[in-house]
């Protein structure tokens, strides 16, 4: 590893637009990913680090409308783009349909992968509202739950289907 | 509300409110909302960051070591190593062998040498990685067998235990033997959430620990003793825990976390990365088994010689219990009338083991169901029938001498495992996705063959070997704001994702009939829960809170008795309401509180168990659950490549208290048995671990993971509270020798290694 730069050369101040507001990141190492400002400097902690190289889904958010893995993302480096995170999916506080169906199918233990499932699925589902069990499974392959073994994950994903069709007939 | 998909044959039977409802977990709704606080979610104003240094050796001593050029960075609060150190310097679950930091001595990769605090968590990992240490690298002692016969490593010796066990004439023979020699490979828990957690200096000296861990009581001793503080100035609360699976059961980063914040007297957090997490907690032992079966021509067994080690790495961690379970089950759940068994856990330069999930049972189940398929083979006699001939029941004696008081249904649980649907045949018209290597594209239809295999797995349940296992509950019924009764249970129970927070609720609910019950959050200010582990929460901690919201009960039927100058025992509590036993006359739950709150605590201590003696005989064993597991695999044999179709299991659990939860354990274990069974390994060449990343240690992905169809037997076990025995390890320890047996009937290859690699089967047909 390279020494660390001086400080006073190594931080920088920007703006982040995070779930629709803009957010002041100040004085920060430039090296932050935006999974750390995320939830470190802005109070945001439902993305989570579970492996810090893009394997396990658990920091998945949103960038610019594309899934992305937070920990793999300078924070710096997004500034300009729309950021949304777990939090932002439901700003009043409500369930959404997924995280509805995560409870109510037993989808949820330990939880640590969950904020990042609901996102992966909430994309999946905007993307191809269509999507089968198979492409679901492909789909979430890179968000990682070591408790449930997905049985349940695919309950809940198969309950959203259903109540959207209900919803739509 | 949906109905949870749940196995078909589950039965409701009569039974108190609550109790066997697939009750939702309170907590869900803020895991779902990313609002749950973990322990790597905590924060606190003017808090410091930790960061270890660890050894890049496996073996070596330290000439010198040289903190001034991390002291000198501008940000860094303290740096601390053995030489600072004013409390006990080792700690350790059964042995204190394993020191705080490393005390001139290094003995395996990634062993903590030091620690930093610094305001920013890159500042505190570099300032780590600028501590000199001047190492004189030595030779690691590698190989199990070289170590029990070498030089100690450690001034406690490298045998950590040798359980001999000799039951009825070990040198009994059969018409038929048959013989193998098998490997484990070292799997990691991988629980989600890294180690982690925030400790705070209090102002009485002491110091406040919030972490994910699975026994806060036992961390509270260790810690106070490395501390050199009073157990009551060391207070533990349960942080967020992020999954465990046996590997929160030792230290991680609290000692260290704790000594900087004394030091610094600030607030520090720490944060294993991933890497770190692999060197920062123990994993399942690797092991290398040999067996011989002995049997009647007939398929009786006869006897079961086995000899087995397990490398328990540099410290003794758990690893004297893990041998204990392993020899104890070595033949799994089949009656053998004399049994001659030597297991050994020693002490290497590899990395630390201890408990994983099935904790012994796993290693010595897929070997023994190895053995049991060759014998069936050698016997000419179906695989499933010759289990069937020996399942061991109620009244037989285990190898250990121990007659089985409580249920056995192996026999059923075989049986019904067998009968579950079989999966449709590969269709020609299969997407590629679900061949054999699935996005890799790899496989051709043509080339795919399909197998099938079954395993049983056994277990005890809860602690063994004359430790007084007990859980505490303390639980208070009191009149709400708005009038209405609410109770609240208060344990130190370590909820870490396997869903005691329902239990907890459910049987309140069932006792006292107050809809309101409020779970508190996990700490040291009430009475040790035991471990959340060896499946052991719902019977352990259950029993706690159903002896506490009796006590509570009856000083309500002694309030209502009194109301209506009658005796308790005239008394019953039904749906909210004390009433008399003919029905003539109540007092409502509301009245009753009036005069006050109730409030009671009390401690479930299992029934005894013994030692084992010089012939590892011995009543050592509490409670055992069994599972037998059927998976159907395809696997395309030129590549190697291995796609496991589905898992069918059928179990023995007593009885459901919460039918979804026990669903969701039972396939969880299953994943795990199955990442076992054809990719987790931790790759360790000369005691370096080659893989320390989700990057390069494989975990089961939503594609890897079969559909489960599962049933379960549900024959109440008297022991334990509401008949529920654990559920969390069986369904770990035999869906790995399902899975094997299947590639095994797949490819005709013997596969007595796990997990089974691509190589193991593709280079091994080359041959």
């Amino acid at each position: 590893m390279s020494p660390p730069p001086a400080t006073d050369q190594a931080t920088d101040s920007y703006r982040l637009s995070v779930n629709g507001k803009d957010r002041e990141v100040t004085d920060a190492w430039i090296g932050e990913s935006l999974l750390y400002v995320l939830r470190e400097r802005l109070g945001l902690p439902g993305a989570k680090n579970a492996c810090e190289q893009g394997e396990c889904g658990s920091c998945s958010v949103m960038l610019d409308g594309v899934l992305i893995a937070s920990c793999c993302v300078m924070a710096a480096d997004a500034v300009g783009s729309d950021v949304r995170t777990v939090e932002g999916l439901s700003p009043e506080g409500e369930l959404t349909d997924v995280q509805r169906a995560f409870v109510e199918q037993g989808a949820v233990q330990c939880g640590f992968c969950i904020p990042g499932m609901i996102v992966a699925i909430h994309d999946l589902l905007d993307r191809r509202p269509e999507a089968d069990e198979l492409t679901l499974r492909e789909a979430i392959s890179g968000n990682l739950c070591r408790c449930t073994g997905y049985g349940r994950i695919f309950a809940a994903f198969h309950a959203v289907k259903e109540e959207r069709a209900r919803a739509s007939t | 509300m949906p109905a949870p998909s749940l196995p078909s044959t589950f039965t409701r039977t009569r039974r108190a409110p609550g109790l066997g409802d697939s009750v939702l977990r309170p907590d869900a709704p803020a895991k779902t909302k990313g609002q749950f606080a973990f322990s790597s979610d905590l924060w606190m104003e003017g808090m410091v960051w930790g960061a270890t240094l660890r050894s890049p050796h496996p073996y070596a001593r330290i000439r010198s070591l040289d903190t001034a050029p991390a002291l000198a960075i501008s940000g860094v609060h303290a740096v601390i190593t053995n030489d600072d150190l004013w409390g006990s310097r080792t700690y350790g679950l059964e042995h204190h062998d394993q020191p705080v930091f490393a005390d001139q001595v290094v003995r395996f990769h990634g062993e903590p040498v030091a620690a930093v605090a610094a305001d920013h968590p890159e500042i505190a990992r570099r300032a780590a990685a600028a501590i000199g240490v001047d190492y004189e690298v030595l030779a690691p002692v590698v190989d199990p067998e070289v170590a029990m016969a070498g030089e100690p490593i450690h001034p406690a010796g490298n045998l950590f235990r040798h359980l001999k066990i000799r039951f009825g004439d070990p040198d009994a023979q059969g018409e038929v033997v048959v013989e193998g020699d098998y490997e484990v490979g070292m799997q990691d828990q991988a629980f989600l959430g890294p180690e982690s957690g925030l400790a705070v200096p209090s102002e009485d000296g002491g110091v406040e620990l919030y972490v994910a861990t699975q026994w806060l009581h036992v961390d509270r001793d260790q810690i106070a003793a490395c501390l050199n503080l009073p157990r009551e100035k060391v207070r533990l609360s349960l942080a967020g825990t992020g999954g465990a699976f046996g590997g929160r059961e030792d230290l991680s980063m609290q000692i260290h976390a704790c000594l900087l914040a004394l030091v610094t007297r600030k607030p520090v957090k720490m944060v294993y990365s991933r890497e770190e997490s692999f060197f920062g907690h123990v994993h399942r032992h690797p092991a290398r088994l040999w067996y011989r079966h002995h049997a009647t021509r007939e398929g009786k067994l006869v006897n079961v010689e086995c000899r087995m080690v397990f490398d328990g790495g540099a410290y003794t961690s758990s690893s004297t219990a893990v041998i204990s379970n392993a020899s104890a089950f070595a033949p799994g759940p089949y009656f053998t009338p004399n049994a001659k068994v030597d297991g050994f856990a020693v002490r290497t330069n590899n990395p630390p083991c201890g408990a994983m999930r099935g904790f012994g049972a796993v290693q010595t189940s897929f070997a023994a169901e190895a053995q049991m398929d060759r014998l069936a083979a050698e016997l000419g006699i179906d695989p499933v029938e010759l289990r069937l001939r020996n399942a061991i029941k109620t009244h037989d004696k285990l190898i250990t001498g121990q007659v089985i008081t409580g249920t056995a249904p192996v026999a059923e649980c075989i049986i019904a495992c067998r009968d579950l649907p079989m999966p449709e045949p590969l269709a020609a018209d299969a997407p590629v996705m679900a061949l054999p290597g699935g996005a890799g594209l790899t496989a051709l239809h043509g080339d795919v063959r399909r197998g099938v295999g079954l395993a049983v797995g056994f277990k005890n349940l809860a602690f063994s070997e004359g430790f007084d296992d007990y859980s505490t509950a303390r639980v208070r019924l009191e009149l709400g704001p708005g009038g209405e009764p609410v109770a609240t249970v208060h344990t130190a129970t370590a909820e870490v994702g396997q869903g005691f927070v329902t239990i907890a609720q459910q049987i309140a609910r069932a006792e006292l009939g107050a809809h309101e019950v409020v779970v508190q959050a996990a700490d040291t200010q009430v009475g040790s829960a035991g471990s959340t582990s060896a499946s052991r929460q719902t019977m352990m901690s259950g029993g706690a809170v159903q002896m506490a919201c009796s006590a509570v009960r009856e000083v309500l039927l002694e309030r209502a008795a009194l109301d209506l100058h009658l005796a308790p025992a005239d008394m019953v509590l039904e749906e909210g309401e004390l009433v008399t036993k003919d029905g003539g006359a109540s007092v409502s739950l509301v009245d009753a509180l009036r005069a006050g709150p109730i409030e009671a605590t009390r401690e479930f201590h299992h029934a005894p168990t013994e030692p084992l003696d010089e012939n590892g005989q011995g009543n050592a064993h509490w409670s055992l659950a069994c599972a037998a597991h059927r998976a159907v695999v395809d696997v395309d044999p030129e590549l190697g490549l291995v796609r496991v179709v589905q898992v069918a299991t059928a179990q023995d659990i007593g009885r459901a208290l919460n039918p979804l939860a026990v669903t969701g354990q039972i396939e969880g274990g299953i994943a795990q048995g199955v990442g076992l069974a054809v990719m987790e390994e931790i790759m360790v060449d000369q005691g370096r671990i080659r893989n320390p990343s989700f990057t390069d240690y494989l975990l089961p992905t939503a594609l890897d993971m079969p559909p489960v169809v599962q049933t379960w037997i549900e024959q109440p076990e008297r022991a334990a509270p509401y008949g529920a025995k654990g559920v969390g390890e069986p369904p770990t320890i035999s869906s790995t020798g399902a899975v094997v047996a299947a590639i095994r009937q797949a490819t005709g290859l013997p596969l007595t290694r796990i997990p089974v690699r691509p190589d193991d089967i593709a280079l091994a047909r080359r041959v």
